[in-house]
């Protein structure tokens, strides 16, 4: 018979490596089961921490319908979760590429297998893969680029990679509920009723099972180890040797650390933000409206916190000690005393998808939410937000307005 | 005899009925800017992924097999496979980086330089081939001094 050709990819005995079978599909599988599960969760995390139902201008997928079902009013405690969830989600995605590639490599053989399809199940069973494959692949491809700012995906990121992980996940959830209980029972030890993807005429090894598995997970700590600085900091981040924020820090001083985007990136004119020109204008009850400069702003009440810039990117910083007026009284000042509202902020910036960002009433009203004027004892730097900037605990960084022009309270 | 159609188990076409649903529901969002280019690189990875990269390293693997098997060192395949496979993992995932191809947004962006991850990225190659050299020739030392001195 034609497809018992050796030479052919649909004869069983074209695969020849001893690995691939059940219990080595099954560990690899186990581990992504785990692990993609994590990067869901942490992912879905990330959208309600940009707070999307809270004002179109948060809002990059505005027909997300039933998928945002989730939502709550992202918090600002502990500080530090945005940080460590999106560090996380990161991190973790990068150190699964190998597993991913292991396991895709131990199921292979399955992809050329004849009959095309033996029932009606197996034939469906076989376009979900497709989705589980291309949609898997996609979410690592778009994942992987978005950190190194190389937007070569067709469309803007948030969508894609959102959308994406929903078409993914459902792939993902069929074949786990298919496949979880035989690689269970795989792992334990017990003999499978069918082995998958054994080599029938299986070269000679040059690596046991479990070697190979070590090597795998070598690769996932390497990656791990040259990455994971970027999300700690400190001297970590020179252990980060090939993640985009690890190495050194821009500069040296107060202002030294890690930049998003530049105010030259952001198409910053420093005639806008010079002493005489700029004027932040505060709106509020009934269009209130009080323009303040500078120098006004550093005469108001001028409270501290310790907060951290943390990126979608996965990259964040130590706590800096930002210093500056609270959001709340800034409310105060246009007439919401006591339970601040809402507040959309606008930027001095040119472009860029959170050039306007809304922030909801919690974040408004903890008293370490800052419109920051210094940082770490001295003036903001150009790239770090000068005249002013806002920051939140537990906010994703682009929430954190730099450049500020325009605050409006109310309801949003 | 024509073929029956074989239906199967009707719990996975239940379950695989509502996964499908689920990622249509958020499928017509995932394609409702650029279509053909998101549909292109969903089935194109996939394609890609199982029939270009995955034969390319496992022939380039083959080829590392048969060379050291002809030399009659065949044993020695990890010790290759190892710094290899990790080097071309790390150019993979960190591409843009690496080859510069993001440098003039990146430095712009973020005002970091762009210079070091080519040059990390080969010293990072060296020092995995080197160390995996050194640990061969440290085993293949301690195995020498155990053999026993009969050849004599």
């Amino acid at each position: 018979m034609r497809h018992d050709d050796p030479r052919l990819p649909t004869s069983p005995g074209f695969w020849r490596s001893p690995l691939r079978g059940t219990w080595f599909t099954s560990v690899l599988g186990l581990v992504l089961l785990v692990g993609i599960t994590v990067l869901f969760v942490t992912g879905l995390l990330s959208y309600a921490a940009y707070n999307p139902d809270l004002a179109p201008v948060n809002d990059q997928t505005p027909d997300k319908g039933a998928l945002g079902f989730y939502l709550f009013s992202w918090p600002t405690d502990p500080y530090w979760l945005y940080r460590v969830t999106q560090g996380l989600h990161v991190t973790l995605g990068i150190a699964l590429v190998p597993v991913l590639l292991a396991k895709l490599w131990s199921v292979v053989p399955k992809l050329f297998t004849l009959p095309p399809a033996r029932s009606l199940a197996h034939a469906l069973e076989r376009v979900s893969l497709l989705l589980l494959v291309g949609g898997g692949l996609f979410e690592f491809t778009t994942g992987v680029l978005n950190v190194q700012l190389d937007y070569l995906f067709p469309g803007s990121f948030y969508p894609l990679h959102f959308y994406g992980a929903w078409v993914f996940f459902a792939a993902f959830l069929a074949h786990a509920a298919l496949k979880t209980p035989a690689a269970l029972r795989a792992v334990r030890g017990r003999r499978p009723d069918e082995e998958e993807s054994v080599a029938p005429r299986p070269d000679p090894p040059t690596v046991s099972r479990r070697g190979a598995l070590r090597f795998v997970g070598g690769a996932s700590l390497l990656l791990l180890v040259t990455t994971a600085g970027q999300s700690i900091g400190g001297v970590w981040r020179r252990t980060a040797l090939l993640a985009p924020h690890g190495g050194a820090d821009p500069g040296s001083g107060p202002n030294g650390f890690q930049i998003n985007k530049t105010a030259a990136y952001a198409g910053i004119d420093t005639q806008e933000t010079g002493e005489e020109a700029w004027r932040l204008v505060v709106t509020g009850l009934g269009g209130r409206t009080v323009r303040l400069s500078r120098t006004q702003l550093l005469q108001l009440p001028q409270h501290s916190a310790a907060l951290p810039i943390a990126c979608v990117e996965g990259w964040s910083t130590a706590d800096q000690w930002w210093r500056g007026v609270r959001l709340r009284d800034l409310a105060a000042l246009v007439g919401y005393d006591g339970d601040p509202p809402d507040v959309l902020v606008e930027s001095l910036q040119r472009h860029g998808a959170f050039r306007r960002a809304a922030l909801r009433a919690n974040q408004v009203a903890d008293p370490r939410s800052l419109l920051a004027l210094q940082v770490n004892g001295e003036d903001l730097s150009p790239d770090h937000g000068y005249p002013a900037r806002v920051i939140v605990p537990a906010a994703p960084g682009v929430l954190n307005t730099k450049w500020v022009a325009r605050m409006t309270f109310g309801d949003l | 005899m024509r073929p029956r159609l074989v239906v199967g188990s009707p719990f996975q076409i239940l379950l695989l009925a509502c996964s499908f649903a689920l990622a249509a529901y958020a499928g017509v969002r995932l394609l409702s800017g650029d279509w053909l280019g998101v549909a292109l690189w969903v089935v194109g990875a996939a394609l890609l992924h199982d029939l270009v990269l995955l034969p390319l390293y496992s022939l380039a693997d083959r080829a590392v097999v048969r060379g050291l098997d002809a030399a009659g060192r065949r044993q020695w395949a990890m010790y290759v496979r190892v710094p290899a496979a990790l080097s071309a993992l790390l150019l993979l995932v960190w591409f843009p980086l690496i080859s510069g191809t993001v440098a003039a947004r990146y430095r712009s962006a973020t005002g970091l330089s762009a210079d070091g991850f080519l040059a990390r990225w080969l010293l990072i190659t060296a020092v995995l081939f080197g160390g995996s050299a050194l640990l061969l020739a440290h085993r293949l030392r301690r195995a020498t001094k155990r053999r026993p001195p009969a050849v004599h």
